[in-house]
Formats: C-alpha cells, sequence, structure tokens
C-alpha cells in the first residue's frame, strides 16, 4: 500500500517537473526573442537620427543613411502589392466561387501548397532566369516586385480563400433568389464581407514580403545605389539588403548602421501589423 | 451583364493558372540552366564529389560538402526546434491556462515574423560571440551559432502546428486517461503525442524543409567555405548560402559558375519538394483517422 503511494506521488512530482522544463523552454524561447530585440536596439538606436533616415550610403560609416533603401522598400512593396494582389484575389475567387468541384482546380490547390513551401531563394532564380535574363527587365525595381509578388501570391491567395469561406452560404443564396448573377452577387454580396479578411491576409503577406532578402540578391539588387528609385526600371535596393550589405563588413561601425537599419525595417513590419490587427478589427465592428 | 459573366469567370481562371506558371517556370528555368552545366560536368562528379571549387581556377564541382553544410546546420536547428517546439505546444495544449495560451501564441507569432537578416545579425554578433565564452576553440563562422538560432526561428512552426495538432485529439481520449488514475505527463505523453504524431511529424518535416531552405542566416553567420565536415565549429557553406555567395558577385550569363548556381538550386527545389509532399502525404493519413 505505502508503495503505490509512494510512486503516485512519484508521478506526481514527475508531473510538476515536466510543466516546470515545458514552462521553462516557453520562458527560454520568449527569453531568445527578448535578447534579440534589446541587442539590436543597443547596437543600432543610438545610430538613428534624422541625417541618418535621409542620407546616402557612404564610404564612411558614421555619414551613411538609409533613404535609398527606405524608398526601394516602399516603391518595391507598393509595386509588389499592384502586381500580387488582384491575381492574388482573382485565383481565390475562381478557386472558391467557380472551379470548386472541377479536376482543374483541385491541381492548382495542390499546386498552391506545394509552391507555398518553396524556399524563397528558389524564386529568386527564378526571377534571375526569367523577369531579368530572359524578359530584359534587368535588375530594375519592377524585377524585384514581380518576384516578390509570385512569392507573395500563394499566401494571398490561401488567406483570401479563407476570407471567402468565412461568408455564409445564405448571404449567397439570398441574392440568387433576388436575381443577382454569379458575378454580381460575388461583387456586391462576397467582397465587402470578405473585405477585411482579405486585407489582413493582404498585408501580412506583404509584411513578409518586406522582410525578404535572398530572393532580392539573387537577382541581383545589392549593387551601390547612391539614390532613390524615380521609376519601375530603377536599379534599386531595399532596408533588408541594405543592413545585410552593412553587416558583411568587418569594421563594427558599419555593423551599428546594419542594426538601425533593422530597426527602422522592424518598426515598418510593426506599424504594418498593427494596421492589419485595426482594419479587421474596425471593419468587423462595421458589419456588426 | 450576361456577357460579361463567361469574360470575368475565365479572367479569373488565368489568374488561378498564373500559379501553375510560375511552378512551370521554376522547373523550366532550374531544368534548362541545370542541363547546360551537366552537360559539361557530369552527373556523378556533381553528385558525389566531396570538393566544391567552382570559383578556382581549377575547378571541382562536388556538390556534397554544400549538401553536408546545409545538414549540419539543419540538424543543429532541428535539435533547437523540435525538443522545445513540442514542449511548448503540449505546454500550451496540456497545462497553460486559456488566458496565457491567447498571449503566447502572438508572441510566438511574432517570433516567426522577423525577417530572417535580423536573425543573421543575432547569430553573428550575440549567439556566437556568447558561444565563444564557452567554446574557445569556436571560429568567427561557424555551424553552431546560425544553427541554433534557426532552430528559433523554426520553433514556432513546429510548436503552432503540433498544438494545432494536439488540440484536435479527441477530449474523450484524454478524460479516459484522467479516469483511469493518469497524470498530465502521462496523458500526453501516452495518449496526446500518440494520437496527434502524424501532425507532429507533419511539422516536422516542413520545418526541416524550413530549415534546408533558409538562407540569409547561414549566408551571415556561417561563412563562405565549403568543407565536407561535421564539425559545427567551423565555417560550412550550405547550398543557400552559396547561391548568395556567387549573386554578390557580377556572374556573367551562359558561364559555368553562372550555371552552378541552378544546378544547386534544383537539389534544394527537389529536396524541399520531396519534404513537402512527405509532409502533406503524413498530413492526409492523419485526416483520415478522425474522420
Amino acid at each position: 500500500m505505502t508503495g503505490a503511494s509512494a510512486a503516485i506521488a512519484r508521478r506526481r512530482r514527475l508531473d510538476i517537473v515536466f510543466q516546470a522544463t515545458a514552462a521553462g523552454a516557453l520562458i527560454v524561447a520568449l527569453a531568445a526573442l527578448a535578447a534579440l530585440v534589446v541587442d539590436i536596439w543597443a547596437g543600432g538606436a543610438h545610430r538613428l537620427s534624422y541625417d541618418f533616415l535621409t542620407g546616402f550610403p557612404s564610404r564612411r560609416a558614421d555619414q551613411s543613411g538609409i533613404w535609398h533603401a527606405i524608398t526601394g522598400t516602399i516603391f518595391v512593396m507598393g509595386l509588389t502589392a499592384v502586381l500580387a494582389v488582384p491575381v492574388g484575389v482573382g485565383a481565390a475567387i475562381y478557386l472558391e466561387e467557380y472551379g470548386t468541384r472541377r479536376a482543374l482546380a483541385r491541381i492548382i490547390e495542390i499546386n498552391i501548397a506545394n509552391l507555398a513551401a518553396v524556399p524563397s531563394i528558389v524564386y529568386g532564380l527564378l526571377g534571375l532566369g526569367l523577369f531579368v535574363r530572359a524578359m530584359g527587365m534587368g535588375r530594375s525595381v519592377l524585377a524585384g516586385a514581380a518576384t516578390l509578388a509570385l512569392l507573395a501570391l500563394p499566401v494571398v491567395i490561401l488567406s483570401t480563400r479563407e476570407a471567402l469561406r468565412a461568408v455564409p452560404s445564405s448571404i449567397r443564396e439570398a441574392s440568387y433568389a433576388l436575381g443577382a448573377t454569379k458575378w454580381q452577387t460575388i461583387w456586391h454580396q462576397v467582397l465587402p464581407m470578405a473585405m477585411p479578411g482579405i486585407l489582413t491576409g493582404v498585408i501580412l503577406a506583404l509584411s513578409r514580403s518586406v522582410g525578404e532578402t535572398a530572393p532580392l540578391i539573387t537577382i541581383g539588387a545589392l549593387t551601390y545605389v547612391p539614390f532613390a528609385p524615380d521609376s519601375i526600371w530603377s536599379p534599386f535596393t531595399v532596408l533588408p539588403i541594405q543592413a545585410f550589405n552593412w553587416l558583411s563588413r568587418p569594421q563594427a561601425a558599419f555593423h551599428e548602421n546594419a542594426a538601425a537599419a533593422m530597426l527602422v525595417l522592424l518598426a515598418i513590419l510593426l506599424l504594418m501589423n498593427a494596421t492589419a490587427i485595426w482594419l479587421r478589427d474596425r471593419q468587423q465592428q462595421g458589419l456588426r | 451583364m450576361k456577357y460579361l459573366e463567361p469574360i470575368l469567370e475565365h479572367g479569373l481562371l488565368a489568374c488561378a493558372l498564373l500559379s501553375v506558371g510560375t511552378t512551370i517556370g521554376i522547373v523550366g528555368v532550374l531544368a534548362f540552366e541545370t542541363a547546360a552545366f551537366l552537360r559539361e560536368v557530369p552527373i556523378t562528379d556533381f553528385l558525389f564529389g566531396t570538393e566544391w571549387t567552382p570559383l578556382f581556377a581549377t575547378p571541382r564541382f562536388g556538390v556534397l560538402p554544400l549538401v553536408s553544410g546545409t545538414l549540419l546546420v539543419s540538424t543543429i536547428a532541428m535539435l533547437v526546434a523540435v525538443p522545445m517546439g513540442l514542449l511548448i505546444a503540449l505546454f500550451l495544449s496540456e497545462y497553460a491556462p486559456q488566458q496565457l495560451r491567447r498571449i503566447v501564441k502572438p508572441v510566438l507569432e511574432i517570433l516567426a515574423g522577423v525577417p530572417t537578416v535580423v536573425y543573421g545579425y543575432f547569430a553573428l554578433l550575440f549567439v556566437t560571440p556568447l558561444l565563444r565564452g564557452f567554446i574557445p576553440q569556436l571560429s568567427a563562422f561557424n555551424a553552431l551559432g546560425p544553427g541554433i538560432v534557426m532552430g528559433l526561428m523554426i520553433l514556432p512552426l513546429i510548436a503552432s502546428l503540433s498544438e494545432d495538432a494536439m488540440r484536435s485529439v479527441p477530449r474523450g481520449l484524454r478524460e479516459g486517461s484522467f479516469a483511469l488514475g493518469a497524470t498530465r505527463l502521462q496523458t500526453s505523453v501516452r495518449v496526446v503525442v500518440p494520437a496527434a504524431f502524424s501532425g507532429i511529424t507533419a511539422a516536422t518535416i516542413l520545418g526541416v524543409s524550413r530549415a534546408v531552405g533558409e538562407t540569409m542566416i547561414v549566408a551571415i553567420a556561417a561563412g563562405q567555405q565549403p568543407r565536407f565536415t561535421a564539425n559545427p565549429l567551423v565555417p560550412v557553406e550550405t547550398m543557400t548560402a552559396y547561391i548568395v555567395q556567387v549573386s554578390l558577385g557580377d556572374t556573367p550569363q551562359g558561364t559555368l559558375e553562372y550555371r552552378t548556381i541552378f544546378a544547386v538550386g534544383m537539389l534544394l527545389f527537389l529536396g524541399t519538394l520531396g519534404l513537402n509532399l512527405a509532409s502533406q502525404w503524413v498530413r492526409s493519413r492523419y485526416r483520415e483517422e478522425y474522420s
């Protein structure tokens, strides 16, 4: 009898030890995130100034700025959105509203699921072979945005489909009952209702593209670009690439610039994510 | 309006087909350049050679050093990500109160959303110097630091997908276990984990695929020296880091050196595709079990 209760006590102790270990793993992960943020803040916060934000790259670390990279990031991101969003939403509408039972739609679905897991650098090789070389776009904003658009497309499609699926079918049936055509139903009923979900997905997909470095390096965006891009044919650089460039130099002063550029990048990402959440909440309230 | 309907439907279909076009584009570009590469380098030399020196005067094109570098860093990453990811998943699904779960999950998502170049900075200038305090012979560029950081990057993916799998284990199974007098630990290890096993496996395979394809962390912090070794303390080069290294130079199109990155890219694509298909296969079996 005492043996059994001792065994039970041991099991209880093991349970508590395990709970502590598991909670410890979580704390380690959160501590790592905190260390990362603190490390980058400590490394670069003192470099953040008006001159740094509005300056251009220089051979001297303390005179360098990131205006070219900020404008490059915004330009590329905007063009990526213009290319990826209409196509991605269109594809999602087709898969969700039109082709649900067709074999072709099934093939497209499997294809998108696999595309979503292809490493981003492989998209860079596609961009290099197709956009930069075969289509002769060169190392331009357009080539970069087209590459990132293909990369963002699966994410946009998947999140848009989820948003469309959340629209109750009774809305569609009511619209048909009033004599609306399929497209009228989609355009006037389904899309407006799904809009908050679509927007959230689009912003999250774009925020992933903003942080992407590898595919843009592969298409050759890492060049010395001491000016802001002024057309879709301009050569360009973006914040993560500028940070990588500074990080690969041996001098500590350039590492500080890299940390400062990353802080700006993280701030942009934070802003985008906050916008996504705000939009979703606002629209959800509007619907009620 | 009636005439517009079929036009619109076909336009939308064209959008959806663009994704198939992307796949065809990837396979086409990679296959075209890889074929040109293999006309000059025998495929056995490429796949089984242990020296990778394409930029030397007498180039050798054995890809194994790049493969071993990739596997070494990925293994270290998985040694960090799988145990920690599973512990966190078990903690969130079996132990943690609802409120804590609601706070922690978005924070883990932040961890997953940090740009990889930032992780590279962290590996090079924080984790590696920290490790050198314990391991003096560790090089400034090595596989260990970036491997650990890559593990941190993949951890949220594994934790989140595994937790989803654990939470979809029917409540009744747990209650049955508790009724027989099992503790939460026994229930977790003997009931929840086995029941969610295929979901956890699928998450792990997807994590490996992510590790193999990850680029910036290793390009920044692992060095650029292709080396056929399993020693985590010395500089190595992964397949992805090699592609970045060549892309940084201005390699003229049509040279053998230019084609190497597509041949390496093809290997990378096939490897990750295989892993993704395996992950989907495991998960589709899992769905059958509960439907």
